[in-house]
């Protein structure tokens, strides 16, 4: 049974990534990456990590594909590539690139899958049903990761500051000059 | 209990998607879903490993991993919309004026 979902959840978010580079449309580029994100999501529930797949609903579809939507619409540029010219030289040398890349991970995982690393964690899928994702994830994010939540967090305001700095300073500038 | 290669081997198919729409597309705006693709391939390979070797670790990592990919759309879109104030164009051939 979970395997019958890994599949078509993965195979549902290889097609749709697959969509997103081939769509001329960015909109549409867009509504497959959406596809794609709440596919990985179901993955995640897979995965026994549930409070990371609504995380990723959340953020993702919620927040950064709205945004890109947006971005898309106001500035009015679905078709941003003038004449698409798909099998040139110079594509088919960034194909094989891909091509090499995906053989380098693919080694990785080849040499992973036979080597021999005993598993220390305590973290068990019983665990997990016992205590919840949620509190597991909160009691590390908490304790032993606070430093790095913190810095989350000062990223986070240096990226608030950043855009309005980008987006707003030259209105600032027209008003005062108006004035 | 499906077993961990394939979610390891579906993200490497996912990243490989990724890295050769950034290389492929002229459109900034699909260059940068393409970048948010590649996170998350990243993103379920982490998640598979916590779950392979039942640490939590993982799924922090993921957090921090969101927590970046949101700065650098927020970032990444504001500075297309100067650009675009700038050039009147999305297609990052365009964007060469540091080239000299």
């Amino acid at each position: 049974m979970e395997i019958y979902l890994f599949f078509l959840f993965g195979g549902i978010a290889v097609v749709g990534a697959l969509a997103m580079v081939f769509n001329k449309n960015a909109v549409h580029s867009a509504l497959f990456l959406l596809l794609t994100l709440v596919m990985i999501a179901g993955l995640y529930v897979l995965l026994n990590a549930q409070f990371i797949a609504v995380a990723q609903i959340m953020v993702y579809a919620g927040a950064i594909v709205v945004l890109i939507l947006f971005v898309v619409m106001l500035l009015g540029a679905e078709l941003g590539e003038s004449i698409p010219r798909w099998l040139t030289l110079r594509n088919s040398v960034m194909v094989l690139l891909a091509l090499v890349f995906l053989t380098v991970s693919g080694t990785a995982v080849y040499d992973w899958l036979y080597s021999t690393q005993p598993i220390t964690g305590t973290v068990t899928d019983e665990v997990i049903a016992r205590q919840g994702s949620v509190q597991l994830v909160g009691e590390s994010l908490f304790t032993q990761f606070l430093l790095p939540f913190e810095l989350a967090s000062i990223l986070l305001l240096v990226g608030i500051i950043g855009v309005v700095v980008l987006g707003g300073w030259r209105l600032v500038q027209h008003r005062q000059r108006g004035e | 209990m499906v077993p961990t290669p394939y979610y390891l081997l579906l993200a490497a198919v996912l990243f490989a998607i990724g890295a050769g729409g950034v290389m492929l597309r002229r459109n900034t705006l699909v260059i940068l879903m393409c970048v948010e693709l590649m996170m998350n391939a990243v993103n379920l390979t982490f998640v598979a490993f916590s779950h392979e070797l039942n640490d939590m670790t993982g799924q922090v990592f993921v957090f921090m991993i969101m927590t970046v990919a949101a700065v650098e759309a927020a970032i990444g879109l504001a500075i297309l919309v100067e650009l675009y104030r700038l050039t009147r164009s999305v297609n990052i051939d365009e964007f060469n004026s540091l080239k000299g």
